[in-house]
């Protein structure tokens, strides 16, 4: 029984059907484990974790460049609470997160490829794109960049999903897709 | 051995039931950390309903910082408090009873059970005032009172001054030779428990330390990707106890109710040891989606030397059945492939809530829980409501199914009280297993609809999910209500036996139900070597039941497994 002290020769190949299912788990796990390097080269998702060290407020600086030169007249939005449409080219566009909202709405073009940088002015916030389901983490002190590809226009909700507050539930940003 | 000794020396006694030896010092704290598990878990099931009911959005119940504060409240009872205090009982149990053995000090046990009884208060009630919505985490840069993380600190040594109690009495044992040979199977489980608890609350003492000073306004504040590396060093690894806890639950109750015995030792010993080395960085399971560490940290530390952890629970998965089925045909139940499951002791509470524990755990908790923790999958899941709805089924439908079916055994030998209402304790663990399902079921597709867990409210975001997300959380909330009328039907019945139960002192306990050996059984099962065998070789194990039921679940990985990576394939091309 497994509450008593085994035999003294205890220690045996298994076999049998316990051996069959031990190798075909040993296979499963296998499978398992090369898939994701198959992924990381063929398949089109990945979260590589490209990411810079910044500050809150280098970053703060950053993404109000990035908004006054592709949207004139928006600098300083940011600071007041005001979210402002920036439409922005392909190439790195910019993302900040602070209690309880997204900066800015980016609108982009549907087939291109952007450097898409995101960090916190404050807390650790989820970035979590609908209704597609992509999810990343954004993290105070950190420049993620995601390198994405929109594919179909729209406007598609991003959900903070990582707890900021007690507001959290509110905040709702979005990009949209030409 | 002294089990037969009729006079048994002072600290012991002899169990009416089992004739196993029962320490007294370790027969005190068992229970006193039992019944304090028991306290924690009907605090952690108070916050539990009022939560699923406030995600339930036709319901929802609570206003919003009491959900943020019911959730950190409900996550740390559930899954530190409760759990820690009831796997220090076990392993108080494991290293006496099981090896004849006395536990090595009293004082030892009181500074363990002290401390972590002052640290959970500490943190329940600075939550309750309100000076901790930090959620379970408590990602930096949030920042709780200080008592919040001084009680966490607290209850982290209160447990490894248990786990040193639980060396120490092995050390004593093995000193005074209170037993032969190696030690038993379910000795040794609990000791990979208490090794990976080490490693475990030592992450947990390198990351509340320095945030403990940095809420203290003494250091700068530590950085939060760091943070986040070693905290989930501490959260991911101690559901690994839990693991090998709730595992060791499994082979213990088999062994009590069908008299199974494993079919190798070798195999069950060497998952137990893949469980130590292979889970260290399991850590990176939540950082999948982070900046900071890249692909290839990521990709290594998700499979860790091939998903040797994974192996593990895919050996026990089998093995545990596998054992039972030939135990069961052994009995003479050998009709078929399944006779041996259909004459199960299903009416044994215990035997019913370990064999739902382990479904429970095995088609959803682990499915889930190495898709969701595929490197690239986690991009759809990551902070989604999937990712509870996986734990659910493991922490919950797994762990506390299996600590509350071996309950209906500490209760009769330990507290020497008969269980009351024995009719309600037969249809608990169903009544338990079927809430948590439809709990972790609700999450899981609302989560795969993209509804994040702790939320408070989606509306507020537009109708960003569509109709069929409600639906789901409605399923949560109905399954929340159901798994918590089981579970305050578990205390009813416990606190009911305590009080009133009929004390079976000097007789063996009311038996719960175990299958009687046929008259038709020929004794071909374990340990009755058929005399054609060749010397030293093992009889053939017929465990075709369970090789089909194994078979089953690996199709059913593989679909939900491939079926995931078509949702990913699906999304916007990312790197």
């Amino acid at each position: 029984m497994s509450i008593h002290s085994p035999d003294a020769d205890w220690f045996k190949a298994p076999t049998g059907h316990e051996r069959l299912w031990i190798g075909l788990a040993v296979g499963w796990c296998v499978v398992l484990s090369l898939m994701m390097p198959y992924w990381h080269f063929k398949g089109r998702q990945n979260s590589s974790g490209e990411s810079y060290r910044t500050t809150p407020d280098q970053f703060k600086a950053r993404v109000e460049r990035f908004s006054e030169a592709n949207a004139p007249g928006t600098k300083g939005n940011f600071e007041e609470g005001i979210n402002s449409e920036v439409p922005a080219p392909p190439g790195d566009i910019y993302l900040i997160a602070k209690q309880y909202f997204w900066y800015p709405i980016l609108k982009l073009r549907a087939g291109e490829t952007y450097r898409l940088h995101m960090s916190s002015a404050d807390f650790q916030h989820g970035f979590s794109l609908q209704p597609m389901n992509m999810n990343f983490q954004v993290i105070p002190g950190y420049d993620h960049v995601l390198t994405l590809t929109p594919t179909a226009p729209g406007i598609y909700p991003i959900v903070c999903n990582e707890f900021c507050g007690v507001g959290h539930h509110t905040m709702v940003g979005k990009i949209i897709v030409e | 051995m002294n089990a037969s000794n009729p006079n048994p020396p002072l600290w012991k006694r002899i169990c009416d039931t089992t004739g196993l030896p029962v320490c007294r010092d370790a027969e005190f704290f068992i229970k006193l950390n039992a019944v304090c598990a028991v306290v924690f878990l009907l605090v952690g099931g108070l916050a539990a309903i009022a939560l699923a009911l406030t995600r339930w959005q036709a319901v929802h119940l609570l206003p919003v910082e009491w959900f943020y504060r019911t959730l950190t409240l409900h996550g740390l009872n559930m899954l530190i408090f409760w759990i820690l205090f009831f796997e220090v009982a076990i392993l108080y149990f494991a290293c006496t009873t099981l090896l004849n053995a006395r536990l090595f000090s009293r004082k030892v046990a009181w500074a363990s059970f002290g401390m972590m009884l002052v640290g959970s208060l500490m943190v329940d009630g600075i939550i309750l005032v309100g000076q901790a919505d930090v959620m379970m985490t408590s990602y930096l840069p949030l920042l709780a009172h200080p008592l919040f993380y001084l009680g966490i600190i607290l209850v982290a040594v209160g447990t490894l001054t248990g786990v040193f109690n639980f060396f120490a009495t092995l050390w004593q044992a093995k000193k005074q030779r209170t037993y032969e040979g190696s030690v038993s199977l379910v000795v040794f489980g609990a000791t990979a428990a208490a090794i990976i608890a080490v490693v475990t609350l030592l992450h947990g003492a390198v990351v509340m330390i320095p945030t403990f000073l940095h809420s203290l306004g003494l250091i700068a504040q530590p950085d939060p990707a760091w943070y986040r590396l070693i905290w989930w060093g501490l959260g991911h690894q101690s559901q690994q106890v839990n693991v090998c806890a709730m595992v060791s639950c499994w082979y213990l109750i088999g062994s009590i109710t069908t008299g199974a015995k494993p079919l190798n030792e070798t195999v069950c010993r060497g998952a137990f040891v893949l469980y130590i080395l292979f889970i260290n960085i399991a850590s990176a399971h939540h950082l999948l989606v982070d900046p900071g560490v890249g692909s290839s940290w990521k990709i290594w530390n998700t499979s860790y030397a091939m998903y040797l952890a994974v192996l593990a629970s895919m050996i026990h998965g089998f093995t545990v059945p596998a054992s039972i089925e030939v135990a069961m045909r052994a009995k003479g139940y050998t009709k078929g492939l399944f006779g041996w499951l259909t004459n199960a002791p299903w009416r044994n509470p215990a035997f019913a809530g370990s064999f739902l524990s382990m479904c429970i755990f095995g088609f959803i908790g682990g499915i889930t829980g190495v898709t969701l923790g595929t490197q690239q999958i986690n991009i759809i899941a990551h902070n989604t409501l999937r990712i509870t709805g996986h734990f659910h089924s493991t922490v919950v439908g797994g762990t506390s199914l299996a600590f509350m079916a071996l309950t209906y055994y500490v209760v009769p030998l330990l507290f020497r009280k008969d269980f009351v209402f024995r009719p309600l304790a037969r249809i608990q663990p169903y009544l338990f297993a079927g809430g948590i399902v439809l709990v972790s079921l609700g999450m899981s597709f609302a989560g795969s609809l993209g509804v994040a867990r702790r939320s408070w409210d989606i509306e507020a975001t537009g109708s960003v999910h569509g109709p069929s997300a409600h639906l789901f959380l409605a399923v949560l909330g109905l399954g929340g209500i159901v798994a918590f009328a089981a579970l305050l039907l578990f205390i009813l019945l416990t606190v009911g036996t305590l009080l009133f139960g009929e004390s079976n002192v000097g007789r063996p306990m009311a038996d719960w139900g175990t299958p009687k050996t046929l008259s038709t059984a020929t004794g071909h099962g374990h340990g009755a070597a058929a005399p054609a065998l060749a010397p030293g070789a093992e009889p053939a194990h017929d465990t075709r039941g369970t090789l089909v039921l194994a078979l089953v679940f690996l199709a059913c990985f593989a679909v939900y497994y491939f079926a995931n990576w078509k949702a990913l394939a699906d999304v916007w091309p990312v790197r």
